[in-house]
């Protein structure tokens, strides 16, 4: 066989890997005090370049046809690396959506004026937490800039995640883009116990998935010989009800699972998503919510596509679980990020409803949900991160408290985020609902839908809840004050305000978009 | 036409909004105006509807989202065109019923609002005027929003609890329609290939009985809700008493009207089957709820309270009236709802102007009013007439003719009925003696006044209505009736005995 490497194909993942290279290197040779600024301007621009790729793969002529190419009706549609990943519509969309994401996300890392003391991570993450060394390097105002080289490969692992066309590369990209999350997740600059310990317990169950993922593609490479997908496919449909495929199957939904955080493999979303830097906390519920769904979707699409009739009980409860469990349990909470944490494992929920369905508006309207609910987390969280008292951020529920007569700006469009995230018309999250309902319905999930139904009315409750909270609550006499960041983070907000009604008010040139990129090619 | 319609209250909405919060006269001046500048385009887009025969008038049509078949439609039938009429028409009274309201709420602006009151206008012509369902389910989910912060904002003392309650009862039931809407669209996109929303061609599909039955359910909940029928309607009560009158009278008096609007023009045409299988049912229920409301009116010790449970007695006989399916029954009911808007926005609006000079809500505090303010007393009298049905006055005509309706079809539930007259004779005039009878205490003397040249501007128009249309009910009835007539043959019932509707033109 003769060995191919298409580097056009792959440009928006060379670029950002090798963009995080050349940060490590700029950590090595560049002065302390112009680093910042040198990240910054390698970060955005390398994250413009890669989408500048993305643009130019996505706008190419498509060779053949469109019927024979899955709906596909323009852009690269090809196998990459000898068939270790492919690069077809629904990926280059993906690998967009990401790379928009990360790009609204770094804005907010970047942000260093809403703390006195700097930006959201800790001066010298080595140092003990409460130690004299941390006073003072936190009072000379260092700041980590490591954590652009690790952003830069997160990025780049996950762009690579859903493009992946074998279990071996799709593995290697799962650890490129979560080992630098668990290391970030642990360099809070305030409360930095709470932050290690989040990071530690991402760690540990994070590799225990990763490990099941692992132990799936060995069992599936047991009965197939292949770790390729379209072959695990063709190989499959030979195999029939073997019980190692069966586990196999189960061990690589695990593994998935617990990267997008649904039930019973999400007791980690909480305490990460409250201990992380909360910009960190934006950018990993939205980013990596697309990527593993994207990975999801291509695994249990092309590779166990045939199967689906094994498969799908085991994800019917998966999902029933999911989104009631996330919805009953976001009611009880009483911190902001750890019930939008909980609400974001009842998305995961909802998201399954599209992978259930197995079908292209299955896939294309799962791709539309992804791209809404990743703006609305950010934006979500980018609000949290402005509303502080001396001690840090103010999270907990009660300090929320009279928000809108405080910053009635600030608190409308925490209010335009939570009804998208409870999904009422006019916002992006409605739209994304109802087509996945509506693909849902179409697949035969009717029962599915029904428990959504029920499962979106109990959310509607605290997210409602907490709209009455900060519009119809006098504020407490010691409340937290809600800070005026940089351009950054206003930038950062008003682009998510702007996705999440657009997408809401004239979804169809995005729809348009989604199924001109037709379904995985295998 | 009906997007013009609907953009004048929008851009006076936008304008208020934007003035400077000092010029608070300006901005009550602009938003009144607006109104009537609305009310009147509403009277003449429904005069488009005369000699249609029951059809759709000043149709419009815009993609929207094609990928999912939804469209901008609108169109007037005769049923939607009546309601406009009668929204339009409250809101310029409303506005200046409530002129000095909120100055003396004491929170919230001024210019926020008058400028809420005009873009619910907006969203209340958009869910009468939707003729595709995705439309009219926005319409009916958007228009939360302001009546939300109306409560939530301007109202009394328990207002976010009212405020909240309104709000998650309407968006559970929203949500079962959404999913019941979903369904249909998938119902849809089985039977003509592609999937839509548009009501016409909904209406002309012929769905499976057992899937309509599953389908009806979720509309049904929803638009019981909102009507609100017994067992849903408790939001209602503290909804209405702890807003301002106006927002009452808007929340009542149209709001909820898009519940028993949808019954007749969205549950009927699309599910027929359907509604002739729960029809028992639903007469049931709606007899529940003629009594029930009545009892606890008679209980109510706050008039505001009072008033709103007499709406549910009345949304009863609306619904009974709806889905007894005769034309005199359906002409009737859709009646009963124009009337209603009036004779109750009447009451709320009069109740209002004792509490605005008492500063309480409660029967008790009042009595002898008449002495001290005799024409306020007259005016509370005619409106409560109005609510109890006096002969004469338009809500009679309705009653009649839902009673007339029902009786041909279910004689029994008829007679029943008829009781829930005498109770709502009871309650009011009750609620009159205890307040304006008697000897006047003084705190009474001290603080009611006679009636303002303001208020009777907003009160006299509607009196002047409901006195008007109990004379010549032709005026609304030759445009409803040929509506009904159609509605009717699509579902396939007929008369059981020869019409007797006081219309020449329809039958």
């Amino acid at each position: 066989m003769k060995n191919s490497f298409e580097y056009a194909a792959l440009a928006p993942i060379v670029v950002l890997l090798g963009a995080g290279v050349f940060s490590i290197l700029i950590e090595a040779f560049v002065p302390r005090t112009s680093r910042r600024i040198c990240q910054l301007f390698l970060v955005l621009g390398s994250l413009a370049l890669s989408f500048g790729y993305v643009l130019i793969n996505a706008t190419k002529t498509l060779v053949g046809d469109p019927a024979t190419n899955g709906g596909q009706t323009h852009g690269l549609r090809q196998f990459a690396v000898n068939g270790a990943t492919v690069i077809d519509g629904a990926g280059l969309f993906l690998q967009g959506t990401l790379i928009l994401i990360a790009f609204v996300a770094a804005l907010l890392l970047a942000e260093n004026q809403v703390d006195p003391q700097g930006d959201a991570f800790a001066a010298r993450s080595s140092t003990l937490p409460g130690s004299e060394d941390e006073r003072q390097f936190t009072a000379q105002g260092w700041t980590q800039t490591e954590i652009w080289p690790l952003f830069l490969f997160c990025v780049g692992g996950m762009v690579l995640f859903p493009v992946a066309n074998d279990f071996l590369t799709m593995f290697v990209a799962l650890e490129v883009f979560s080992l630098p999350l668990y290391l970030m997740a642990g360099m809070a600059r305030r409360r930095r116990l709470l932050s290690q310990e989040a990071s530690l317990k991402y760690f540990v169950l994070g590799a225990f998935s990763s490990a099941f993922f692992l132990f799936g593609s060995a069992l599936i490479y047991a009965v197939t010989a292949t770790m390729n997908f379209g072959q695990v496919s063709i190989a499959l449909e030979n195999a029939g009800q073997d019980t190692l495929v069966i586990t196999g199957i189960g061990m690589i939904a695990v593994g998935l699972l617990f990267k997008v955080g649904a039930v019973p493999f999400h007791q980690w979303t909480p305490d990460v998503y409250q201990g992380s830097p909360t910009a960190l906390t934006a950018f990993m519920g939205a980013a990596t919510k697309v990527a593993a769904f994207g990975a999801l979707l291509r695994v249990f699409y092309v590779a166990f596509g045939g199967m689906r009739w094994d498969w799908r009980p085991m994800f019917w409860v998966v999902a029933i679980l999911t989104m009631l469990i996330g919805s009953i349990l976001a009611v009880t909470q009483t911190d902001i990020k750890r019930m939008l944490a909980f609400s974001s494992i009842a998305h995961a929920g909802f998201l399954l409803l599209g992978v259930i369905a197995t079908s292209a508006s299955g896939l294309s309207s799962s791709l539309l949900y992804l791209f809404a609910y990743g703006f609305t987390t950010i934006g979500s969280f980018a609000v949290v991160s402005l509303v502080r008292d001396a001690a840090g951020e103010a999270t907990h529920l009660s300090q929320w408290a009279g928000l809108g007569k405080k910053s009635p700006v600030v608190a409308t469009s925490f209010a335009l985020f939570l009804l998208a995230l409870a999904g009422i018309p006019l916002t992006s999250g409605f739209t994304g609902k109802f087509a996945i309902f509506t693909a849902a319905i179409d697949g035969g999930a009717t029962p599915l839908v029904i428990v959504a139904v029920i499962a979106s009315a109990i959310a509607a409750f605290f997210y409602a809840r907490v709209i009455v909270l900060m519009f119809f609550t006098e504020p407490p006499v010691d409340g937290p004050n809600v800070v005026i960041p940089s351009w950054f983070t206003k930038i950062a907000i008003g682009v998510s305000v702007a996705v999440t009604l657009l997408i809401g008010v004239f979804p169809q040139p995005l729809i348009d978009l989604i199924v001109s990129s037709g379904i995985f090619a295998s | 036409m009906l997007t013009i319609l609907m953009l004048i209250p929008l851009l006076g909405s936008i304008a208020v909004f934007a003035l400077p919060a000092a010029r608070e006269t300006l901005a009550k001046q602009i938003a009144l105006g607006i109104s009537i500048v609305t009310a009147c385009g509403a009277v003449f887009l429904t005069t488009r509807l005369s000699g249609l025969g029951g059809g759709f008038a000043v149709t419009e049509k815009h993609e929207w989202i094609p990928a999912f078949g939804i469209s901008w439609s609108l169109g007037i039938d005769g049923i939607a065109g009546v309601l406009i009429v009668m929204a339009t028409l409250l809101v310029p009274l409303v506005i200046i019923a409530g002129w000095n309201d909120v100055e003396k709420i004491g929170r919230g602006t001024v210019k926020g609002f008058f400028s809420l009151i005009l873009i619910l206008e907006v969203f209340m012509i958009g869910v009468f005027a939707a003729t595709d369902l995705f439309l009219f389910y926005v319409f009916f989910e958007a228009m939360l929003v302001p009546v939300y912060f109306l409560i939530g904002r301007f109202g009394g003392p328990q207002r976010a609890y009212a405020a909240m309650k309104f709000l998650l009862y309407s968006l559970v039931g929203g949500l079962f329609m959404l999913a019941s809407l979903i369904g249909l669209y998938v119902v849809s996109a089985r039977q003509l290939g592609q999937g839509t929303f548009d009501f016409f061609a909904l209406a002309n599909m012929s769905i499976d009985p057992a899937t309509q039955k599953i389908l009806f359910l979720g509309f049904f909940f929803a638009f019981a809700i909102k009507a609100p029928m017994v067992p849903f309607h408790t939001w209602l009560p503290d909804a209405a008493a702890e807003s301002t009158p106006g927002t009452s009278t808007l929340l009542v008096g149209v709001l909820d009207k898009v519940g028993t609007f949808g019954m007749i023009r969205i549950l009927l045409p699309i599910f027929p089957e359907a509604s002739k299988y729960y029809t028992p049912i639903i007469i049931i229920l709606a007899v529940i709820s003629i009594f029930y409301g009545a009892l606890l009116a008679i209980g109510q010790t706050d008039m505001m309270r009072l008033i709103a449970f007499s709406s549910v007695s009345h949304f009863g006989f609306i619904v009974m009236g709806i889905f007894a399916m005769t034309s005199q029954s359906m002409s009737g009911a859709t009646f009963y709802m124009v009337n209603h808007g009036f004779s109750t926005g009447a009451l709320f609006l009069v109740v209002g102007f004792l509490v605005s000079r008492r500063g309480s809500k409660k029967i008790e505090d009042f009595g002898g009013v008449s002495k001290v303010a005799p024409v306020l007393a007259g005016v509370f009298l005619i409106s409560g007439l109005s609510s109890l049905a006096l002969p004469g006055l338009s809500s009679f005509v309705s009653e009649f003719l839902v009673l007339l309706g029902t009786f041909s079809v279910y004689k029994d539930v008829a007679i029943i009925a008829t009781f829930g007259i005498v109770l709502a004779a009871f309650y009011i005039l009750w609620m009159y003696q205890r307040t304006m009878t008697g000897v006047p205490s003084t705190e009474v003397t001290e603080t009611v006044t006679e009636i303002t040249k303001r208020e009777l501007a907003a009160i006299v128009p509607i009196l002047a209505v409901i006195i008007g249309l109990g004379i010549f009910p032709q005026v609304a009835l030759k445009v409803i009736n040929p509506t009904v007539n159609q509605i009717q043959t699509h579902v396939g019932l007929f008369d059981p005995v020869a019409s007797t509707t006081p219309s020449e033109s329809g039958s």
